[in-house]
């Protein structure tokens, strides 16, 4: 019951993660009508936005400790960073603790600007183009930021870690009697992505721009007929999905450390949730993203594995999520909550 | 059929023969062996992953060729060339000749890794190829040059069947293997955590994760340990939190992990996150086991390895001359310490070197008499032996922890035991390498 217990809180974990790079994927493909294979990336570009803070909050002076040595025998290089010599040692070490945290407000930025100059400078030329080409000029896309970020940063995974207080685990299966302890950044993690998910409906419910996004996604024709600039608020649209994307790539960096091709492993996976959820449906991709999560998980427990060995179906863990989808699509071909229409023409 | 005679059958078959035979004949004369080198130059091969999971891996393996030719022709210090018990090099190149080099990317992939091989040797003229950082890549790339008559000197490969199952003539590893990381670690395991423990294993799911597994499982078993699980993961796995969960309830109260490189990394990190390193089970402190460590990896893992066991081959805090020559070449020329692959390519490309001078050919028959069974010392390892029947390089082993309170970003393991070579040696035909044969050595051409 314990390890039940613990592999429902993976899947809810993991598909946070889907749900939010799959939600930007359907807000993209719903308002602007693209299939984004470059969504992946940002997601990963995230990710080095709080690698890349946490290295601007380690800029150091450099000095030299004539009592100690190097491993060339010559005086130790002493590094300090600015932040400590300008905020004394408890604020300096405590905004190094909390780069991760702080990453959030420095992604958001950059993110929904880098959303907006992919959307102007390469995307809209693609909007009137086979789906064919969208695809193959943002998976050209997603290989060459990949290969930049691995120019900048190197192959190896960065350690990123959470802030100290949130270095560990907790008993949550103690509060229904089970003994069952999780980490406490992957609670956290939950937790936002569950946020960020409902800051995004609410955006679109209950607001006027969120009102109009929606009726440009059901009419954009029509919704242009009225003189309302459709074109300007799907773009911003765009941004908002990259920020998406980027947010959960940011407070992913504890859980996994951040590397170049991050963005393809998650790409492939949330496409899959996306189709599964319904193309275009936001509320599907959410839903989607969780319940293959939760199967990933308990299809790596080792019970599981087990019982379908015995079936001649090993590595079921591998599979799970594409067997699913199979069976989905083949018997709801408009995946879990899609609407008519959409991709059907 | 009227005109068919046995004697013009026997005259045509005569011209024909020898029509066939010359060709073959002369280009033996000109080269008996494959990419004969007949300018002023020798071309060696550098194998490396420069992209995928490996490649800073890969990048340090480079930087460690590139000096090792300065050093053979002639540039920089000379390094570990002044303290390596052959004299044979001078310092003049390989037999006179100048060493270039060409460099393909293996991208961690079998495929790749012996298409790029394939392309030095037939285009470039490489006489020798070199690299590694993947076990599977080693061993398909072995096999290539096995075929086409070019020396490989294995880079960074720790499976068995290297030179196991899958040995072959042409084919030598300096590095050190899964059955001696077993061997150098579990009396230490068991001098730290007993003889009254549960492992649980996660393994990478190739021939490198399998062998260690194997080798780890029946060295600490014969020292009383009992085995709950192995688990089997892919290489693609990025998330481990799903096969790290159940180790929580298993009964186990050590965790094994079989990975290397960014598995490592996700896989320690996970463990660690899930708060095993701080849980007591069967009344005892739960342990991690990193069998085969790098101190690339172990920067990667960050704060995580702390006080965690593993192996490595060779470590720049070694005090003895040659890895004080090493460390101070590569330290100077990169301002960082060399990594454990890049110790063995550079090592690698000096012993081929000095095999060519001793014997006094390119040959690859030549080279490898040269190399089977050669004792040789000064190179970080202490006194080593490549032995002639399986072409596995013989020395000490260190059992290494991640350090407490590293002094530096390169401080961050430190060596706990060297173990003597007597206690990581294996019988040729061990079962663990059995199955392979060794062939003979093809010279190509």
């Amino acid at each position: 019951m314990d390890a039940i217990f613990l592999q429902i809180l993976n899947g809810l974990d993991k598909g946070s993660a889907y749900a939010l790079i799959a939600l930007g994927l359907t807000l993209i493909f719903g308002t602007l009508g693209v299939v984004n294979f470059a969504h992946g990336a940002l997601f990963m570009i995230g990710s080095f936005c709080a690698v890349t803070l946490s290295k601007i909050l380690t800029l150091s002076t450099v000095t030299l400790d004539p009592t100690k040595t190097d491993f060339l025998g010559n005086p130790l290089k002493v590094k300090t960073p600015y932040v400590v010599e300008w905020f004394g040692e408890s604020t300096g070490n405590a905004m190094i603790d909390w780069s991760v945290p702080l990453a959030i407000l420095f992604a958001i930025p950059v993110m929904l600007l880098l959303g907006w100059v992919m959307e102007r400078g390469l995307i809209k030329h693609f909007y009137k183009r086979p789906h064919a080409d969208q695809i193959l000029v943002t998976f050209g896309l997603a290989i060459v930021i990949q290969e930049i970020v691995k120019a900048t940063y190197g192959a190896n995974p960065i350690p990123t870690p959470a802030p100290d207080q949130f270095v560990g685990s907790y008993n949550v299966g103690a509060l229904i009697g089970l003994d069952a302890s999780y980490p406490y950044w992957r609670m956290i993690y939950f937790g936002f992505s569950v946020t960020i998910i409902a800051a995004v409906f609410s955006f679109l419910k209950f607001t006027t721009f969120g009102m109009v996004v929606r009726a440009g996604m059901a009419d954009r024709e029509t919704v242009g007929m009225l003189g309302i600039n459709i074109d300007k608020r799907f773009t911003i649209m765009f941004g908002v999905a990259a920020a998406v994307a980027g947010l959960a790539g940011v407070m992913y960096t504890p859980i996994n450390s951040p590397n170049y091709h991050q963005g393809m492993d998650f790409l492939v996976l949330s496409f899959v949730v996306v189709v599964v959820g319904g193309m275009g449906s936001l509320p599907g991709a959410v839903l989607a993203g969780f319940l293959l999560g939760t199967l990933e998980s308990f299809a790596s427990m080792n019970e599981v594995k087990g019982f379908f060995e015995a079936l001649y179906l090993p590595s079921i863990d591998q599979i799970i999520i594409y067997l699913v989808a199979i069976i989905i699509l083949l018997t709801r071909p408009r995946g879990l909550l899609g609407r008519a229409g959409v991709m059907e023409e | 059929m009227s005109n068919l005679t046995r004697r013009g059958l026997l005259k045509s078959g005569a011209v024909m023969g020898a029509g066939l035979a010359a060709p073959t004949f002369f280009t033996n004369m000109a080269h008996a062996y494959t990419n004969a080198p007949t300018g002023s130059s020798v071309t060696l091969g550098f194998n490396v992953p420069q992209t995928g999971p490996y490649a800073d891996e890969g990048a340090d393996e480079l930087r460690a060729y590139e000096l090792a030719v300065e050093h053979l022709n002639g540039g920089g210090d000379g390094g570990m060339m002044n303290t390596f018990s052959s004299k044979a090099l001078k310092g003049n190149g390989i037999l006179g000749k100048k060493v270039e080099f060409v460099t393909g990317d293996t991208q961690t992939k079998s495929d790749a890794a012996r298409a790029s091989a394939k392309s030095m040797i037939e285009k470039d003229g490489a006489v020798m190829i070199t690299g590694g950082s993947s076990s599977g890549v080693a061993i398909a790339v072995q096999g290539l040059c096995q075929e086409a008559g070019v020396i490989f000197m294995a880079g960074l490969t720790h499976s068995n069947d290297t030179t196991g199952k899958d040995k072959k003539a042409n084919g030598f590893r300096h590095f050190f293997n899964g059955y001696m990381s077993g061997a150098a670690l579990a009396p230490v395991l068991e001098a730290r955590y007993g003889n009254d423990r549960n492992a649980y294993h996660l393994t990478a799911d190739y021939t490198w994760g399998w062998t260690q597994q194997e080798s780890i499982q029946q060295a600490t078993e014969g020292k009383g340990w009992n085995t709950v699980n192995n688990v089997l993961t892919p290489l693609a796995t990025t998330d481990f939190s799903s096969y790290v969960a159940p180790v929580l309830n298993s009964g186990a109260d050590v965790l094994v992990l079989n990975h290397y490189g960014g598995n490592m990394i996700n896989s320690l990190t996970s463990a660690v996150q899930f708060g095993l390193r701080d849980k007591v089970v069967n009344n005892k402190n739960f342990e991690i086991v990193v069998p085969l460590y790098s101190r690339l990896m172990a920067r990667g893992a960050g704060e995580n390895v702390k006080g965690i066991f593993g192996s490595t081959n060779w470590h720049w805090s070694l005090t003895d001359d040659g890895t004080k020559a090493f460390v101070k070449s590569f330290g100077e020329k990169y301002g960082f310490p060399p990594s454990q692959a890049a110790h063995t390519t550079y090592v690698q490309t000096l012993l081929y070197a000095d095999a060519c001078e001793r014997s006094g050919t390119f040959n690859p028959c030549g080279v490898a008499e040269a190399l089977e069974g050669f004792k040789f010392d000064g190179m970080g390892n202490g006194p080593t032996e490549y032995r002639a029947e399986d072409h596995q390089c013989f020395k000490d082993v260190l059992v290494v922890k991640g350090k407490e309170n590293p002094t530096s970003e390169f401080d961050v393991l430190e060596v706990v035991e060297v173990t003597p070579r007597a206690q990581v040696e294996y019988p040729v035909d061990h079962p663990m390498f059995a199955g392979g044969d060794l062939g003979k050595c093809n010279p190509g051409a």
